[in-house]
Protein backbone atom coordinates (compact mmCIF):
# COMPACT_ATOMS: atom_id res chain seq x y z
CA UNK A 1 0.00 0.00 0.00
CA UNK A 2 1.00 3.63 -0.23
CA UNK A 3 1.94 5.90 2.24
CA UNK A 4 -1.02 7.88 2.65
CA UNK A 5 0.32 10.58 4.51
CA UNK A 6 1.76 14.24 3.35
CA UNK A 7 5.41 14.59 4.13
CA UNK A 8 4.79 17.96 5.06
CA UNK A 9 2.41 16.74 7.83
CA UNK A 10 4.79 13.85 8.99
CA UNK A 11 7.73 16.19 9.37
CA UNK A 12 6.39 18.71 11.86
CA UNK A 13 6.93 17.45 15.30
CA UNK A 14 4.07 16.72 17.44
CA UNK A 15 4.17 19.07 20.93
CA UNK A 16 6.52 16.93 23.63
CA UNK A 17 4.97 18.01 26.52
CA UNK A 18 1.79 15.71 26.31
CA UNK A 19 3.41 12.60 27.57
CA UNK A 20 4.42 14.74 30.34
CA UNK A 21 0.97 15.91 31.40
CA UNK A 22 -0.36 12.28 31.08
CA UNK A 23 1.85 11.49 33.73
CA UNK A 24 0.85 14.54 35.74
CA UNK A 25 -2.79 13.54 35.50
CA UNK A 26 -2.08 10.38 37.10
CA UNK A 27 -0.55 11.44 39.73
CA UNK A 28 -1.86 11.87 43.22
CA UNK A 29 -1.54 15.75 44.61
CA UNK A 30 -0.15 16.58 42.03
CA UNK A 31 -0.24 20.53 41.50
CA UNK A 32 -0.31 21.67 37.86
CA UNK A 33 0.98 25.08 36.74
CA UNK A 34 0.38 24.45 33.54
CA UNK A 35 -2.73 25.09 31.72
CA UNK A 36 -3.11 28.48 29.40
CA UNK A 37 -6.47 28.93 30.09
CA UNK A 38 -8.18 31.27 32.50
CA UNK A 39 -9.02 30.01 35.93
CA UNK A 40 -12.41 31.58 35.90
CA UNK A 41 -16.09 31.12 34.48
CA UNK A 42 -17.34 33.11 31.86
CA UNK A 43 -19.33 35.94 32.98
CA UNK A 44 -22.81 34.81 33.51
CA UNK A 45 -24.63 37.86 31.70
CA UNK A 46 -22.57 36.89 28.76
CA UNK A 47 -23.40 33.08 29.21
CA UNK A 48 -26.84 33.98 29.80
CA UNK A 49 -26.88 35.72 26.37
CA UNK A 50 -26.40 32.87 24.50
CA UNK A 51 -28.24 30.75 26.11
CA UNK A 52 -31.09 33.61 25.07
CA UNK A 53 -29.66 33.15 21.95
CA UNK A 54 -30.37 29.09 21.60
CA UNK A 55 -34.35 29.67 23.46
CA UNK A 56 -34.69 32.32 20.62
CA UNK A 57 -33.46 29.28 17.85
CA UNK A 58 -30.56 31.35 16.60
CA UNK A 59 -28.93 28.01 15.30
CA UNK A 60 -28.64 28.79 12.19
CA UNK A 61 -25.12 29.66 10.02
CA UNK A 62 -23.93 33.29 10.16
CA UNK A 63 -22.80 35.14 7.36
CA UNK A 64 -18.85 33.88 6.70
CA UNK A 65 -16.86 36.63 8.05
CA UNK A 66 -19.70 36.50 11.31
CA UNK A 67 -22.43 38.41 12.34
CA UNK A 68 -22.86 42.08 11.39
CA UNK A 69 -23.84 43.07 15.19
CA UNK A 70 -20.19 40.92 16.51
CA UNK A 71 -18.15 42.86 13.53
CA UNK A 72 -19.67 45.91 14.27
CA UNK A 73 -18.91 45.66 18.45
CA UNK A 74 -15.38 44.69 17.49
CA UNK A 75 -15.02 47.81 15.80
CA UNK A 76 -15.99 49.85 18.72
CA UNK A 77 -14.30 47.82 20.75
CA UNK A 78 -10.51 48.37 18.95
CA UNK A 79 -11.11 51.87 18.36
CA UNK A 80 -12.25 52.13 22.19
CA UNK A 81 -9.43 50.35 23.86
CA UNK A 82 -6.33 51.08 21.06
CA UNK A 83 -7.62 53.70 19.10
CA UNK A 84 -7.60 51.82 15.67
CA UNK A 85 -11.09 51.65 13.60
CA UNK A 86 -12.09 48.60 10.67
CA UNK A 87 -14.70 48.86 8.66
CA UNK A 88 -17.01 45.86 9.71
CA UNK A 89 -18.24 45.36 6.18
CA UNK A 90 -14.31 44.74 4.44
CA UNK A 91 -11.66 44.48 7.28
CA UNK A 92 -12.65 41.92 10.37
CA UNK A 93 -13.11 38.25 9.87
CA UNK A 94 -14.83 36.35 13.26
CA UNK A 95 -12.63 33.40 13.43
CA UNK A 96 -12.93 30.22 15.13
CA UNK A 97 -10.42 31.12 18.10
CA UNK A 98 -7.63 33.56 17.33
CA UNK A 99 -5.98 29.86 16.21
CA UNK A 100 -8.13 29.77 13.20
CA UNK A 101 -6.92 33.42 12.28
CA UNK A 102 -3.38 32.52 12.70
CA UNK A 103 -3.76 29.53 10.16
CA UNK A 104 -5.76 31.14 7.66
CA UNK A 105 -3.63 34.59 7.63
CA UNK A 106 -0.59 32.38 7.03
CA UNK A 107 -2.48 30.63 3.97
CA UNK A 108 -3.81 33.60 2.39
CA UNK A 109 -0.13 35.67 2.63
CA UNK A 110 2.21 33.14 1.83
CA UNK A 111 4.06 31.31 -1.29
CA UNK A 112 6.66 28.53 -1.24
CA UNK A 113 9.65 30.22 -0.13
CA UNK A 114 8.31 33.36 1.68
CA UNK A 115 9.91 33.51 4.82
CA UNK A 116 8.18 33.95 7.98
CA UNK A 117 10.07 36.05 10.91
CA UNK A 118 9.01 33.85 14.14
CA UNK A 119 10.29 35.46 17.51
CA UNK A 120 10.89 32.74 20.47
CA UNK A 121 9.95 31.70 23.06
CA UNK A 122 6.28 31.81 21.46
CA UNK A 123 3.27 29.81 21.58
CA UNK A 124 4.06 26.85 19.51
CA UNK A 125 1.48 26.68 16.33
CA UNK A 126 2.95 29.82 14.38
CA UNK A 127 6.29 27.57 13.37
CA UNK A 128 3.53 24.41 12.15
CA UNK A 129 1.28 26.60 10.62
CA UNK A 130 3.58 28.38 8.39
CA UNK A 131 5.04 25.36 7.11
CA UNK A 132 1.61 24.28 6.23
CA UNK A 133 0.93 26.80 4.27
CA UNK A 134 4.32 26.65 2.55
CA UNK A 135 6.44 29.17 4.49
CA UNK A 136 9.68 29.12 5.59
CA UNK A 137 9.90 29.76 9.16
CA UNK A 138 12.61 31.79 10.22
CA UNK A 139 13.30 32.11 14.63
CA UNK A 140 14.39 35.10 15.94
CA UNK A 141 15.53 33.85 19.78
CA UNK A 142 14.41 36.75 22.13
CA UNK A 143 16.57 37.68 24.89
CA UNK A 144 15.96 37.41 28.98
CA UNK A 145 18.39 40.87 29.19
CA UNK A 146 15.90 42.70 26.62
CA UNK A 147 12.92 41.22 28.89
CA UNK A 148 12.19 39.35 26.01
CA UNK A 149 11.07 42.40 23.69
CA UNK A 150 12.08 42.14 20.40
CA UNK A 151 14.38 45.05 19.10
CA UNK A 152 14.93 46.57 16.07
CA UNK A 153 18.29 45.15 15.83
CA UNK A 154 17.52 41.45 16.36
CA UNK A 155 14.39 41.97 13.63
CA UNK A 156 16.99 43.94 10.93
CA UNK A 157 19.34 40.80 11.39
CA UNK A 158 17.14 37.96 10.79
CA UNK A 159 15.76 39.56 7.23
CA UNK A 160 16.62 38.36 3.83
CA UNK A 161 15.13 39.28 0.74
CA UNK A 162 12.88 35.90 1.12
CA UNK A 163 11.46 37.90 4.51
CA UNK A 164 7.74 38.64 4.18
CA UNK A 165 5.85 37.99 6.98
CA UNK A 166 6.73 38.64 11.10
CA UNK A 167 4.89 37.34 13.23
CA UNK A 168 4.84 40.14 16.67
CA UNK A 169 3.33 37.60 19.92
CA UNK A 170 2.84 39.93 22.46
CA UNK A 171 2.22 40.11 25.05
CA UNK A 172 3.65 36.88 25.37
CA UNK A 173 2.93 33.18 25.98
CA UNK A 174 5.08 31.77 27.82
CA UNK A 175 7.21 35.06 28.45
CA UNK A 176 4.67 37.83 30.35
CA UNK A 177 6.83 39.62 27.84
CA UNK A 178 5.23 43.25 26.38
CA UNK A 179 5.99 45.37 23.82
CA UNK A 180 5.56 49.39 24.67
CA UNK A 181 4.83 51.76 22.03
CA UNK A 182 8.38 53.06 21.88
CA UNK A 183 9.44 48.83 21.58
CA UNK A 184 6.42 49.38 18.52
CA UNK A 185 7.59 52.44 17.21
CA UNK A 186 11.40 51.16 16.44
CA UNK A 187 10.51 47.95 14.92
CA UNK A 188 7.67 49.78 13.02
CA UNK A 189 10.61 51.47 10.91
CA UNK A 190 12.04 48.22 10.26
CA UNK A 191 9.24 46.67 9.03
CA UNK A 192 8.18 49.70 6.85
CA UNK A 193 11.83 49.98 5.34
CA UNK A 194 11.69 46.70 4.43
CA UNK A 195 8.27 46.37 2.88
CA UNK A 196 6.83 43.29 5.48
CA UNK A 197 3.51 42.20 7.02
CA UNK A 198 2.89 41.80 10.24
CA UNK A 199 0.88 38.89 11.70
CA UNK A 200 0.35 40.94 15.39
CA UNK A 201 -0.96 38.00 17.74
CA UNK A 202 -2.99 40.35 20.15
CA UNK A 203 -4.80 37.35 22.70
CA UNK A 204 -3.75 38.16 25.70
CA UNK A 205 -4.02 42.24 25.23
CA UNK A 206 -6.48 42.42 27.76
CA UNK A 207 -4.31 41.16 30.15
CA UNK A 208 -1.28 43.98 30.76
CA UNK A 209 0.03 45.28 34.21
CA UNK A 210 1.94 47.77 33.18
CA UNK A 211 0.64 51.55 35.29
CA UNK A 212 -1.71 53.61 34.09
CA UNK A 213 -1.12 52.42 30.22
CA UNK A 214 -3.26 50.18 28.04
CA UNK A 215 -1.80 47.45 25.57
CA UNK A 216 -0.73 49.29 22.58
CA UNK A 217 -1.21 47.37 19.68
CA UNK A 218 1.45 48.32 16.59
CA UNK A 219 -1.71 48.33 13.91
CA UNK A 220 -2.33 51.67 15.83
CA UNK A 221 1.29 53.15 14.89
CA UNK A 222 1.42 55.19 11.29
CA UNK A 223 1.60 53.38 8.64
CA UNK A 224 1.30 49.84 9.99
CA UNK A 225 -2.55 49.15 9.99
CA UNK A 226 -2.23 48.61 6.01
CA UNK A 227 0.84 45.96 6.77
CA UNK A 228 -0.81 44.22 9.81
CA UNK A 229 -3.40 41.88 10.64
CA UNK A 230 -4.18 42.33 14.17
CA UNK A 231 -5.37 38.84 15.94
CA UNK A 232 -7.66 38.81 19.15
CA UNK A 233 -10.38 37.17 20.72
CA UNK A 234 -12.56 36.22 23.90
CA UNK A 235 -10.68 33.10 25.19
CA UNK A 236 -8.51 35.09 27.56
CA UNK A 237 -9.65 38.55 27.98
CA UNK A 238 -13.51 37.00 29.06
CA UNK A 239 -12.67 33.46 29.88
CA UNK A 240 -14.53 32.24 27.09
CA UNK A 241 -11.56 29.46 25.48
CA UNK A 242 -14.41 26.88 25.27
CA UNK A 243 -16.55 29.20 22.89
CA UNK A 244 -13.90 28.85 20.52
CA UNK A 245 -14.04 32.70 18.98
CA UNK A 246 -11.68 34.83 17.81
CA UNK A 247 -11.24 37.68 14.49
CA UNK A 248 -9.14 38.81 12.43
CA UNK A 249 -8.91 42.66 10.99
CA UNK A 250 -6.36 43.86 8.71
CA UNK A 251 -6.36 45.29 4.67
CA UNK A 252 -9.62 44.64 2.67
CA UNK A 253 -7.11 42.22 0.37
CA UNK A 254 -5.94 39.98 3.29
CA UNK A 255 -9.38 39.99 5.06
CA UNK A 256 -11.03 39.09 1.52
CA UNK A 257 -8.95 35.99 0.75
CA UNK A 258 -9.12 34.75 4.52
CA UNK A 259 -12.39 34.89 4.39
CA UNK A 260 -12.38 32.43 0.99
CA UNK A 261 -10.54 30.25 3.12
CA UNK A 262 -12.86 30.42 6.16
CA UNK A 263 -15.70 29.74 3.81
CA UNK A 264 -14.31 27.01 2.52
CA UNK A 265 -12.58 25.05 5.79
CA UNK A 266 -14.96 26.35 8.36
CA UNK A 267 -18.30 28.29 7.03
CA UNK A 268 -18.44 30.54 9.88
CA UNK A 269 -17.75 30.63 13.65
CA UNK A 270 -20.37 29.19 16.23
CA UNK A 271 -23.45 31.36 16.23
CA UNK A 272 -24.54 30.98 20.03
CA UNK A 273 -20.61 31.90 20.86
CA UNK A 274 -21.00 34.82 18.84
CA UNK A 275 -23.90 36.03 20.39
CA UNK A 276 -22.49 35.40 23.56
CA UNK A 277 -19.08 37.66 22.05
CA UNK A 278 -21.80 40.19 21.17
CA UNK A 279 -22.43 40.84 25.01
CA UNK A 280 -19.13 40.49 26.07
CA UNK A 281 -17.99 43.28 23.80
CA UNK A 282 -21.10 45.28 24.62
CA UNK A 283 -20.66 45.03 28.66
CA UNK A 284 -17.82 42.97 29.50
CA UNK A 285 -15.10 45.86 30.31
CA UNK A 286 -15.63 45.74 34.21
CA UNK A 287 -16.06 41.82 34.40
CA UNK A 288 -12.13 42.34 32.32
CA UNK A 289 -10.98 44.81 34.77
CA UNK A 290 -11.70 42.84 37.78
CA UNK A 291 -10.08 39.65 36.78
CA UNK A 292 -7.01 41.63 35.55
CA UNK A 293 -7.10 42.73 38.89
CA UNK A 294 -7.11 39.48 40.41
CA UNK A 295 -4.17 38.22 38.37
CA UNK A 296 -2.43 41.35 38.84
CA UNK A 297 -2.31 40.55 42.40
CA UNK A 298 -1.30 36.63 41.67
CA UNK A 299 1.72 38.02 39.57
CA UNK A 300 2.89 40.04 42.54
CA UNK A 301 2.83 37.56 44.76
CA UNK A 302 4.63 35.04 42.54
CA UNK A 303 7.55 37.69 41.90
CA UNK A 304 7.67 38.36 45.80
CA UNK A 305 7.88 34.80 46.56
CA UNK A 306 10.14 34.41 43.52
CA UNK A 307 12.53 36.90 45.04
CA UNK A 308 12.41 35.53 48.56
CA UNK A 309 14.04 32.27 47.29
CA UNK A 310 16.31 34.54 45.30
CA UNK A 311 15.37 32.53 41.98
CA UNK A 312 16.18 34.91 39.22
CA UNK A 313 12.85 36.12 36.88
CA UNK A 314 12.30 39.48 35.34
CA UNK A 315 9.04 41.08 36.01
CA UNK A 316 6.56 40.29 33.05
CA UNK A 317 4.05 42.87 32.27
CA UNK A 318 1.75 41.01 30.55
CA UNK A 319 -0.98 37.52 29.71
CA UNK A 320 -0.81 35.66 32.70
CA UNK A 321 2.99 33.58 32.93
CA UNK A 322 6.23 33.80 34.70
CA UNK A 323 9.39 32.75 33.19
CA UNK A 324 11.41 32.35 35.78
CA UNK A 325 15.17 31.10 35.21
CA UNK A 326 16.91 27.73 36.56
CA UNK A 327 20.25 28.12 34.70
CA UNK A 328 22.00 28.21 38.44
CA UNK A 329 20.74 24.46 38.63
CA UNK A 330 23.20 23.75 36.17
CA UNK A 331 20.06 21.23 34.26
CA UNK A 332 18.10 21.72 31.08
CA UNK A 333 14.67 22.81 31.54
CA UNK A 334 13.23 19.18 30.83
CA UNK A 335 15.40 17.79 33.51
CA UNK A 336 13.95 20.66 36.40
CA UNK A 337 10.61 20.14 35.18
CA UNK A 338 10.82 16.20 35.78
CA UNK A 339 12.74 16.36 38.98
CA UNK A 340 10.46 19.22 40.20
CA UNK A 341 7.06 16.91 39.46
CA UNK A 342 9.07 13.38 41.11
CA UNK A 343 10.24 15.17 43.78
CA UNK A 344 7.52 17.55 44.68
CA UNK A 345 4.58 16.75 42.74
CA UNK A 346 4.26 20.56 40.60
CA UNK A 347 3.99 20.44 37.43
CA UNK A 348 5.50 22.87 35.22
CA UNK A 349 6.13 23.70 31.62
CA UNK A 350 9.52 23.72 30.68
CA UNK A 351 11.10 26.87 28.45
CA UNK A 352 11.71 24.77 25.72
CA UNK A 353 8.64 23.89 24.73
CA UNK A 354 8.20 27.22 23.30
CA UNK A 355 11.32 27.28 21.21
CA UNK A 356 15.12 25.98 21.66
CA UNK A 357 15.67 29.47 23.42
CA UNK A 358 13.46 28.64 26.66
CA UNK A 359 16.29 26.37 27.65
CA UNK A 360 17.23 27.57 30.49
CA UNK A 361 13.72 28.53 31.43
CA UNK A 362 10.61 27.15 33.03
CA UNK A 363 6.80 28.34 32.07
CA UNK A 364 4.67 29.31 35.63
CA UNK A 365 0.85 29.98 34.74
CA UNK A 366 -0.72 32.24 36.98
CA UNK A 367 -4.20 31.23 36.06
CA UNK A 368 -4.70 29.32 39.17
CA UNK A 369 -6.46 30.70 42.67
CA UNK A 370 -4.02 32.15 45.28
CA UNK A 371 -4.12 29.01 47.91
CA UNK A 372 -3.00 26.52 44.78
CA UNK A 373 -0.45 28.87 43.85
CA UNK A 374 0.60 29.41 47.75
CA UNK A 375 0.92 25.52 47.88
CA UNK A 376 2.94 25.07 44.47
CA UNK A 377 5.14 27.93 45.48
CA UNK A 378 5.97 26.17 48.98
CA UNK A 379 7.21 23.14 47.15
CA UNK A 380 9.22 25.10 44.73
CA UNK A 381 10.74 26.67 47.40
CA UNK A 382 11.56 23.41 49.04
CA UNK A 383 12.92 22.06 45.74
CA UNK A 384 14.93 24.21 45.00
CA UNK A 385 16.68 24.90 48.79
CA UNK A 386 17.49 21.17 48.76
CA UNK A 387 19.10 21.59 45.40
CA UNK A 388 21.28 24.40 46.75
CA UNK A 389 22.12 22.34 49.88
CA UNK A 390 23.51 19.44 47.28
CA UNK A 391 25.18 22.09 45.40
CA UNK A 392 26.89 22.90 48.15
CA UNK A 393 27.36 19.89 49.82
CA UNK B 1 -6.58 51.96 48.68
CA UNK B 2 -9.23 51.62 51.19
CA UNK B 3 -11.41 50.35 48.47
CA UNK B 4 -9.01 47.36 47.05
CA UNK B 5 -8.79 46.29 50.83
CA UNK B 6 -12.35 46.40 51.36
CA UNK B 7 -12.90 44.77 47.97
CA UNK B 8 -10.23 41.55 48.82
CA UNK B 9 -10.91 41.29 53.04
CA UNK B 10 -14.93 41.16 51.68
CA UNK B 11 -14.44 38.12 50.66
CA UNK B 12 -11.64 36.75 52.58
CA UNK B 13 -11.11 38.43 55.78
CA UNK B 14 -8.40 35.78 56.89
CA UNK B 15 -6.10 36.82 54.46
CA UNK B 16 -2.68 37.19 56.07
CA UNK B 17 -1.69 41.06 56.02
CA UNK B 18 1.72 40.71 54.73
CA UNK B 19 0.57 38.77 51.55
CA UNK B 20 -2.37 41.38 50.98
CA UNK B 21 0.63 44.08 51.51
CA UNK B 22 2.28 41.82 48.55
CA UNK B 23 -0.79 41.49 46.23
CA UNK B 24 -1.77 45.05 46.43
CA UNK B 25 1.61 46.15 45.97
CA UNK B 26 2.19 48.43 48.92
CA UNK B 27 3.90 48.70 52.36
CA UNK B 28 2.41 46.47 55.18
CA UNK B 29 1.83 49.15 57.36
CA UNK B 30 -0.36 51.27 54.97
CA UNK B 31 -2.51 47.91 55.13
CA UNK B 32 -2.26 47.58 58.63
CA UNK B 33 -2.92 51.34 59.01
CA UNK B 34 -5.89 51.42 57.20
CA UNK B 35 -7.51 48.44 58.62
CA UNK B 36 -6.91 49.74 62.34
CA UNK B 37 -8.69 53.24 61.06
CA UNK B 38 -11.11 51.76 59.11
CA UNK B 39 -12.07 49.83 62.78
CA UNK B 40 -11.91 52.76 64.53
CA UNK B 41 -14.42 54.24 62.12
CA UNK B 42 -16.61 51.60 62.30
CA UNK B 43 -16.32 51.22 58.39
CA UNK B 44 -15.16 47.67 59.04
CA UNK B 45 -18.63 46.42 61.68
CA UNK B 46 -16.76 42.86 61.94
CA UNK B 47 -15.42 39.68 60.60
CA UNK B 48 -17.97 36.65 60.32
CA UNK B 49 -17.56 33.97 59.01
CA UNK B 50 -19.97 31.98 56.43
CA UNK B 51 -21.66 28.55 57.35
CA UNK B 52 -23.68 26.15 55.34
CA UNK B 53 -25.29 25.08 59.26
CA UNK B 54 -27.44 22.41 57.00
CA UNK B 55 -24.33 20.72 56.65
CA UNK B 56 -23.30 20.62 60.00
CA UNK B 57 -26.48 18.79 60.90
CA UNK B 58 -27.29 21.67 63.73
CA UNK B 59 -31.30 22.68 63.42
CA UNK B 60 -31.40 26.10 62.25
CA UNK B 61 -34.82 28.18 61.37
CA UNK B 62 -34.73 31.02 59.50
CA UNK B 63 -37.20 33.80 58.60
CA UNK B 64 -37.62 36.81 56.93
CA UNK B 65 -40.64 38.75 58.09
CA UNK B 66 -42.29 41.28 56.17
CA UNK B 67 -43.55 44.43 59.29
CA UNK B 68 -45.64 47.17 58.19
CA UNK B 69 -45.51 49.67 61.22
CA UNK B 70 -46.81 53.61 61.44
CA UNK B 71 -43.67 54.92 61.87
CA UNK B 72 -43.85 57.56 65.44
CA UNK B 73 -43.85 61.00 65.21
CA UNK B 74 -40.76 62.95 65.48
CA UNK B 75 -38.93 59.85 65.03
CA UNK B 76 -39.53 58.52 61.89
CA UNK B 77 -38.83 54.70 61.30
CA UNK B 78 -35.70 54.80 63.23
CA UNK B 79 -37.09 54.26 66.45
CA UNK B 80 -39.10 51.66 65.39
CA UNK B 81 -35.78 49.72 63.76
CA UNK B 82 -34.19 50.48 67.25
CA UNK B 83 -37.02 48.60 69.02
CA UNK B 84 -36.67 45.99 66.73
CA UNK B 85 -32.98 45.17 66.45
CA UNK B 86 -32.02 45.29 70.01
CA UNK B 87 -33.63 41.77 70.16
CA UNK B 88 -30.83 39.08 69.80
CA UNK B 89 -33.17 36.90 68.17
CA UNK B 90 -33.17 39.59 65.32
CA UNK B 91 -29.96 38.78 62.59
CA UNK B 92 -31.01 42.19 60.46
CA UNK B 93 -33.19 44.90 59.78
CA UNK B 94 -33.48 46.83 56.53
CA UNK B 95 -35.91 49.60 55.78
CA UNK B 96 -37.23 48.42 53.01
CA UNK B 97 -39.54 50.56 49.62
CA UNK B 98 -42.59 49.38 48.05
CA UNK B 99 -45.78 47.25 50.24
CA UNK B 100 -44.22 47.10 53.72
CA UNK B 101 -41.60 48.87 55.54
CA UNK B 102 -38.96 46.66 57.16
CA UNK B 103 -37.65 43.34 56.20
CA UNK B 104 -36.64 41.37 59.69
CA UNK B 105 -34.41 38.30 59.37
CA UNK B 106 -34.80 36.19 62.32
CA UNK B 107 -32.90 33.03 63.71
CA UNK B 108 -34.28 30.44 65.71
CA UNK B 109 -34.02 26.94 66.46
CA UNK B 110 -37.18 25.52 66.15
CA UNK B 111 -39.66 26.94 63.83
CA UNK B 112 -41.95 27.35 67.06
CA UNK B 113 -39.33 29.27 68.70
CA UNK B 114 -39.74 31.77 64.96
CA UNK B 115 -43.79 31.71 65.22
CA UNK B 116 -43.27 32.78 69.11
CA UNK B 117 -41.13 35.44 68.96
CA UNK B 118 -43.23 36.85 65.96
CA UNK B 119 -46.46 36.78 67.67
CA UNK B 120 -45.22 37.59 71.13
CA UNK B 121 -42.38 40.03 70.62
CA UNK B 122 -42.67 41.40 67.74
CA UNK B 123 -46.30 41.42 66.57
CA UNK B 124 -47.22 42.87 70.01
CA UNK B 125 -45.20 46.37 70.04
CA UNK B 126 -47.13 49.23 69.34
CA UNK B 127 -45.74 50.58 66.12
CA UNK B 128 -46.37 47.41 64.13
CA UNK B 129 -49.43 47.14 62.22
CA UNK B 130 -48.75 43.76 59.99
CA UNK B 131 -46.35 40.82 60.10
CA UNK B 132 -46.10 38.20 57.18
CA UNK B 133 -43.77 35.33 58.12
CA UNK B 134 -41.51 33.96 55.16
CA UNK B 135 -39.50 30.85 56.61
CA UNK B 136 -36.47 29.86 54.52
CA UNK B 137 -36.28 26.36 53.11
CA UNK B 138 -32.85 26.58 51.55
CA UNK B 139 -30.08 28.66 50.97
CA UNK B 140 -28.68 29.04 48.12
CA UNK B 141 -26.14 32.28 47.91
CA UNK B 142 -25.72 33.94 50.63
CA UNK B 143 -23.23 37.19 50.83
CA UNK B 144 -22.15 36.50 47.28
CA UNK B 145 -21.24 33.30 47.77
CA UNK B 146 -22.58 30.25 46.06
CA UNK B 147 -22.43 27.31 48.90
CA UNK B 148 -23.03 24.15 46.44
CA UNK B 149 -19.48 23.18 46.38
CA UNK B 150 -17.61 24.41 43.52
CA UNK B 151 -16.76 21.95 40.63
CA UNK B 152 -12.90 20.80 40.47
CA UNK B 153 -11.10 22.28 38.06
CA UNK B 154 -11.70 20.68 34.91
CA UNK B 155 -8.95 22.43 32.19
CA UNK B 156 -6.95 20.32 30.56
CA UNK B 157 -3.24 20.28 29.70
CA UNK B 158 -3.64 21.67 25.99
CA UNK B 159 -0.60 22.19 23.54
CA UNK B 160 0.98 25.37 25.60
Amino acid sequence: MRNPLSQTIVSIQPSGIRKFFDIVSEMKDAITLGVGEPDFDTPWHIRDEGIYSLEKGKTFYTSNAGLKELKVEIDRYLTRRCGISYDYNNEILVTVGGSEAIDIAMRAMLDPGDEVLIPQPSYVSYEPCCILANGTPVIIELKAENQFRLTAAELEAAITPKTKLLVLPFPNNPTGAIMEKADLEAIAEVIERYDLYVISDEIYSELTYTEDTNHVSIASLPGMKERTVLINGFSKAYAMTGWRLGYACGPKLIIQQMTKIHQFAIMCAPTTSQYAAVEALKNGDEDVAKMREEYNGRRRYLMHRFKEMGLECFEPFGAFYVFPCIKEFGMTADEFATALLNAQKVAVVPGTAFGACGEGFIRISYAYSLDVLKKALDRIETFITKLREERNS
Amino acid sequence: MREKILTFIEKNSRIDLKELAIILGVDETIVVNELQAMEEEHVICGYHTLIDWDKVGVEKVMAMIEVRVTPQRGLGFDKVAERIYNYPEVNAVYLISGGFDFMVTIEGKTLREVAQFVSEKLSTLDTVLSTKTNFILKKYKDHGTILAERPKDERIQMIP
